[in-house]
């Protein structure tokens, strides 16, 4: 039996409350007025011309002795020149800053639902290796079945709360992720009217319910079964488990498959992709996978795992290396799919992220296949803990940045930043995921004890 | 050449096999090779070879195929003849690099692959009509032999201990050099 550590509920607590702060703060500060924008906007510009100003002038700006004043106080006489001359340059102006104005408002919107999923795709992802193994009859990996199913138990919060706050922005906020949920935007938009039978605010929470049900409804009984066959003296616990497994997996790759469009690809109504719900499910299944071996290696390494062997851990990281390979696979074949035949109604999708987002969507791609396939590629390194702890480090920065630009462009645009928003958001869910996490796992006995299967993977080595 | 003389024990069965290999290595005598007919897990292992490596082999030919699947493109598509083939950019490598990525893919897997297959059989020394080496056509069925230098050891003594570990038939061979 594993005991949760008073240290480990209070760092969960204390990041809980940090991150809470820190969304609040988020919200707090992203209701700008029209005119803050506007300010901000012709800073924005006046820093830019600055730089590109001619030698004179910029010798004349060195000269003074406040740079920064004269520099802004210039750029809004200009500005204010530029709009006496021309009505419809202000007008456009003005649209050009509530567009931005919006932006700013969603961030915190964003980063929270980003965070969110993130950490709910994490649950699912296990979910999804769970029924694998025990549909599959694995007989390496029973030993760590509780260790998954403690990591499937956020699945039903953490998902409520990404579906709670998809609702909630096109609800109480102001249409902040789902531009479809917004009755204006719908009005001039044909395009989104002719999806507005699949994409209503009633009809996507209803799917998002069935999903929820449907996974967590799974996630129940395998539970339930896994434990009662600890105390059985047949195995039909275990042969419901199977049954119930291989359902599942039928289930789950269609409804993640639709969750993906509606929770993800919807932020962009006007585009699509067919391969959109593997590449999801790539990312969500590497995620999960990361989890489950730094989870077993702390437990291990907190000699809670005894008969957990260096052979275990080299499995759990072949599949990081491989599904990375895997995401990286799916990543590519979008991308270059789409810019090969470069059809200006599907391409924007990349021109908006390499052009305001080079850094991230470039980066994570070093980070989700160059270092993993580097680090993880020796076979006597997937077997060292340390090695397997910072590929995985690694690899879910890599999939929040996944999530991050998937989420992002389409909501702030270039607005982004990673800064107070987007790092609380992932500390409140990463504090609430340890602590239901771990919780769940000092529910029952680290080891299965009547699993048919146990034996051999006891003895497992490869 | 003086000519040598081996011992050869033949098992009919792998778990007595491993044993018998565990038990020379203790006793220290000098096993020349096994031979089975079939992948035996473990024995490697037992009989302390030195782990293979032609994996880092392989990671250094698929290096080598993913330069030369650059370098060529490059030469060809960027320097030599920057053509406009349908508005792909062809101004530098970078700009139309998604278009190279599956022939650098393919030439890495097809060099790792090939050049690994080449070393094995080179290390190996396998090769097309090349006499086979197989001192006793039962050891390609359902046989195991191990073969043992005599050295400066007494034969008596080798066959004896060899009788213990379970062998059903004990040959000494003279080995012309």
């Amino acid at each position: 039996m594993y005991t949760l550590s008073n240290k480990l509920r209070t760092f969960s607590f204390a990041l809980i409350i940090l991150g809470f702060i820190g969304v609040v703060y988020g919200f707090m500060s992203s209701h700008k007025s029209l005119d803050e924008v506007k300010t901000m906007l012709a800073e924005d510009a006046a820093h830019h011309e600055v730089k590109e100003h001619d030698d004179s002038q910029a010798i004349h700006i060195t000269e003074a002795h406040d740079t920064h004043a004269e520099a802004s106080k210039h750029a809004e006489e200009s500005h204010g020149e530029a709009a006496h001359a021309e009505g419809e340059d202000a007008h456009h102006g003005d649209a050009h800053a509530e567009h931005v104005q919006h932006q700013i408002a969603n961030r915190p919107w964003s980063a929270l639902y980003v965070a969110a999923f993130f950490f709910m795709m994490i649950a699912l992802g296990a979910l999804a290796f769970y029924a694998i193994q025990i549909a599959a009859q694995a007989g390496w990996s029973p030993l760590l079945f509780r260790i998954m199913e403690g990591v499937t138990a956020y699945l039903l919060p953490g998902a409520i709360i990404v579906l709670l706050i998809a609702v909630a922005s096109g609800t109480i906020g102001h249409y902040n992720i789902f531009v479809w949920m917004d009755p204006e935007v719908v009005a001039d938009d044909k395009l989104i009217q002719g999806k507005s039978s699949w994409l209503n605010i009633g009809w996507f929470a209803f799917r998002g319910l069935i999903y929820i049900a449907g996974w967590c409804t799974y996630r129940h009984f395998s539970r339930k079964f896994s434990l009662a066959q600890d105390l059985a003296d047949d195995n039909s616990n275990f042969k419901k488990n199977f049954r119930i497994s291989a359902a599942f997996l039928v289930f789950f790759i269609y409804s993640e498959s639709i969750m993906s469009w509606d929770w993800i690809m919807s932020v962009d109504p006007h585009w699509y992709s067919t391969l959109f719900g593997w590449y999801v499910f790539a990312s969500m299944f590497v995620s999960g996978i990361t989890v489950i071996a730094l989870i077993t290696i702390y437990l291990k390494s907190k000699g809670m795992l005894p008969s957990v062997n260096d052979s275990h851990i080299h499995d759990l990281a072949k599949f990081m290396f491989g599904l990375s390979v895997f995401w990286t696979y799916l990543w590519f074949s979008q991308f270059m799919l789409l810019w090969y035949s470069n059809i200006p109604e599907e391409v924007t999708y990349f021109i908006t992220r390499i052009e305001d987002y080079n850094l991230p969507f470039f980066g994570m791609v070093v980070l989700n296949f160059l270092f993993p396939l580097l680090i993880l590629m020796n076979s006597d390194y997937k077997r060292i803990p340390w090695f397997v702890v910072m590929a995985g480090v690694v690899i879910l920065f890599g999939h929040y940045m996944d999530i991050f630009n998937m989420i992002m462009p389409s909501t702030v645009g270039e607005q982004w930043f990673i800064g107070i928003p987007e790092i609380s958001s992932i500390l409140l869910f990463a504090g609430l995921f340890i602590f239901v996490v771990f919780t769940a796992i000092s529910k029952a006995p680290l080891v299965p004890k009547r699993n048919p299967l146990i034996k051999e993977s006891e003895h497992f080595h490869y | 050449m003086e000519s040598s003389k081996v011992i050869h024990a033949i098992y009919t069965d792998d778990d007595v096999l491993m044993a018998a290999v565990k038990d020379v290595r203790v006793a220290k005598y000098h096993i020349d090779e096994v031979f089975t007919p079939f992948p035996v897990h473990g024995l490697d292992k037992a009989m302390g070879l030195a782990p293979t490596r032609l994996a880092i082999t392989a990671f250094i030919y698929g290096c080598i195929g993913i330069t030369f699947a650059a370098a060529m493109m490059n030469f060809i598509m960027i320097e030599d003849w920057p053509q406009d083939i349908g508005g792909k950019p062809s101004f530098s490598y970078l700009e139309n690099l998604p278009a190279f990525v599956p022939i650098m893919f393919e030439l890495t897997v097809f060099f790792a692959a090939h050049l690994m297959v080449l070393t094995f059989y080179l290390r190996s020394r396998i090769y097309p009509f090349k006499d086979a080496e197989n001192p006793d056509p039962r050891t390609t069925d359902d046989h195991f032999l191990m073969e043992i230098s005599v050295g400066n050891h007494n034969e008596e003594e080798i066959t004896e201990f060899l009788k213990n570990t379970g062998a059903v038939e004990i040959n000494l061979v003279d080995k012309a050099h």
